[in-house]
């Protein structure tokens, strides 16, 4: 079983204890030694971790930006309720979320003819179900006050409210950027959900925060401080493309 | 285009009610085809109430709203006192009703084009239609409503938080929208504006038609005390 690679590893290395560890400048030199000089090994996780994160957005944002517009724009009995749920949602562990993904698929589970367990695509799927209710939430928020502005004036084009919801996800699309971004900080940096249902095989399922756990326990300081810098890089840079883009159209579009 | 007429819409016993209090009750109109009509009163007197009722964004509480034909959604439009613009371009926003009415391209191009002469602005189609002047964002809601060619423009407020000088180009498009024989029903609390405008007149206080008729004979010889009162200027409470 691909888990026990991890546990196993853990085992012979054994966690450093606290007390011994000096190296802190050397583990920031190594580590930037690291960074620059291209190390495949580390350029591979950080291709996996970006290949699973963003495939995950990509599906939660196909999932949860409309099921948001629609409940900005619906008024049914129960949607309270429905909103409530969707905000609890948000604050999912993600090692409940790999659980259940775990259940989900291992092989005497409902979905274990899938053959998903331990492979990338199982870490998206978990991370799909970590991030859709964090869209969906926010796109409702989000998107609420727009449909207030806009209700009357639909209307009286003659869109129906099913008819609104591509219309405010058009309309609200520098909104949902910031939400898109939530969702993918959320996916980037966790460790529960992939660690559970990737098993962080080297070289397959082994992504940024699963590694940055391994290296720590291992006392491979050097690389996992490298793997932190690129994490927070990546979120970095996303993060201000996205803000520099909302700007900008915001000015264009007032 | 060849839609039936919706007109004359006929008004019965309309009333509506929130949260326990009347806004409007027993109102009964005819609105015909002809000059603007223009609906008068104080603030709370249930002028916009009426207006949306009408156009059907609001379910009456009592009495019928009878159009002359079916379908007669398609063939109204409305401008709000405050313009809802799209966050689109403007001339996107010109074109958004008219892909919801299924018109082909080239007519939508035709009609935009239309639009943006009747406002004047059209060197401005494709700017971003909320980075427009207040008094611009107005005359684009009125061209959008325009290419619609509506057989019955609602027209509330349209120059409530206007200069004089956009408030007469709003006029002056307004005029030129009636001409094309489109019915406008318009509210506003300016008696000057309804002197300039209205072919007819119905005055509204407190959720109840004061008095309604051709402008000419209700502006000279109201028949009550309060529609005398009011035409002098007096403050109605």
């Amino acid at each position: 079983m691909a888990t026990c690679i991890w546990i196993a590893d853990t085992a012979a290395a054994g966690p450093e204890p606290p007390g011994r560890y000096t190296g802190g400048v050397q583990d920031l030199t190594a580590a930037f030694h690291l960074l620059f000089s291209g190390d495949p090994g580390m350029l591979g996780i950080v291709a996996v971790s970006l290949r699973v994160s963003l495939s995950a957005v990509a599906l939660g944002a196909v999932l949860g930006l409309p099921l948001g517009a629609v409940l900005a724009v619906a008024r049914f009995p129960g949607r309270r309720g429905v909103v409530v749920a969707l905000n609890a949602l948000m604050g999912l562990p993600p090692v409940l979320v790999g659980l259940l993904v775990y259940l989900l698929l291992s092989r005497a589970g409902p979905l274990g003819a899938w053959g998903l367990l331990f492979t990338p695509g199982a870490m998206i799927l978990a991370q799909t179900i970590l991030i859709t209710p964090i869209l969906a939430a926010l796109s409702r928020q989000a998107l609420e006050g727009l449909w207030e502005e806009y209700a009357e004036a639909l209307a009286s084009f003659g869109a129906g409210p099913l008819r609104a919801v591509p219309t405010l996800l058009w309309d609200g699309r520098f909104a949902l950027l910031t939400v898109l971004l939530a969702g993918f900080g959320r996916a980037a940096a966790e460790v529960g959900a992939v660690m559970i249902v990737g098993g962080n095989i080297d070289g397959y399922t082994r992504v940024m925060t699963t590694a940055i756990a391994l290296e720590t326990s291992k006392g491979d300081l050097p690389l996992a401080i490298g793997l932190g810098l690129v994490l927070m890089t990546i979120v970095l840079a996303v993060n201000a493309l996205a803000q520099w883009l909302r700007d900008v159209a915001q000015r264009r579009m007032g | 285009m060849s839609a039936p007429p919706i007109l004359p819409l006929r008004v019965s016993g309309l009333g509506f009610r929130a949260g326990g209090a009347a806004i409007l009750a027993e109102v009964s109109l005819t609105i015909a085809a002809g000059p603007p009509m223009l609906i008068l009163g104080p603030n709370g007197a249930g002028k916009s109430v009426l207006l949306r009722l009408l156009h059907g964004l609001l379910a009456p509480s009592t009495g019928h709203i009878a159009w002359a034909a079916t379908g007669a959604q398609a063939a109204q439009a409305m401008v709000f006192q405050r313009p809802v613009l799209l966050r689109r371009s403007v001339a996107a926003n010109l074109r958004y009703p008219l892909t919801l009415r299924g018109l082909p391209r080239a007519e939508q191009a035709r009609r935009v084009a239309e639009a943006l002469a009747l406002v004047g602005l059209e060197g401005l189609a494709e700017r971003p239609a909320r980075a427009l002047s207040g008094g611009e964002q107005q005359l684009l809601a009125l061209a959008r409503a325009a290419a619609c060619r509506p057989q019955v423009l609602f027209l509330d407020e349209p120059c409530a938080s206007l200069d004089p000088a956009a408030t007469r180009r709003v006029e002056e498009i307004i005029g030129a929208i009636a001409a094309r024989g489109c019915k406008i029903v318009m509210t506003t609390h300016d008696l000057a504006q309804a002197r300039r405008l209205a072919g007819e007149i119905v005055l509204l206080h407190r959720g109840r038609v004061m008095e309604a008729g051709p402008a000419a004979t209700l502006l000279a010889t109201p028949r009550t005390p309060e529609a005398a009162a009011y035409l002098r200027g007096e403050l109605l409470c």
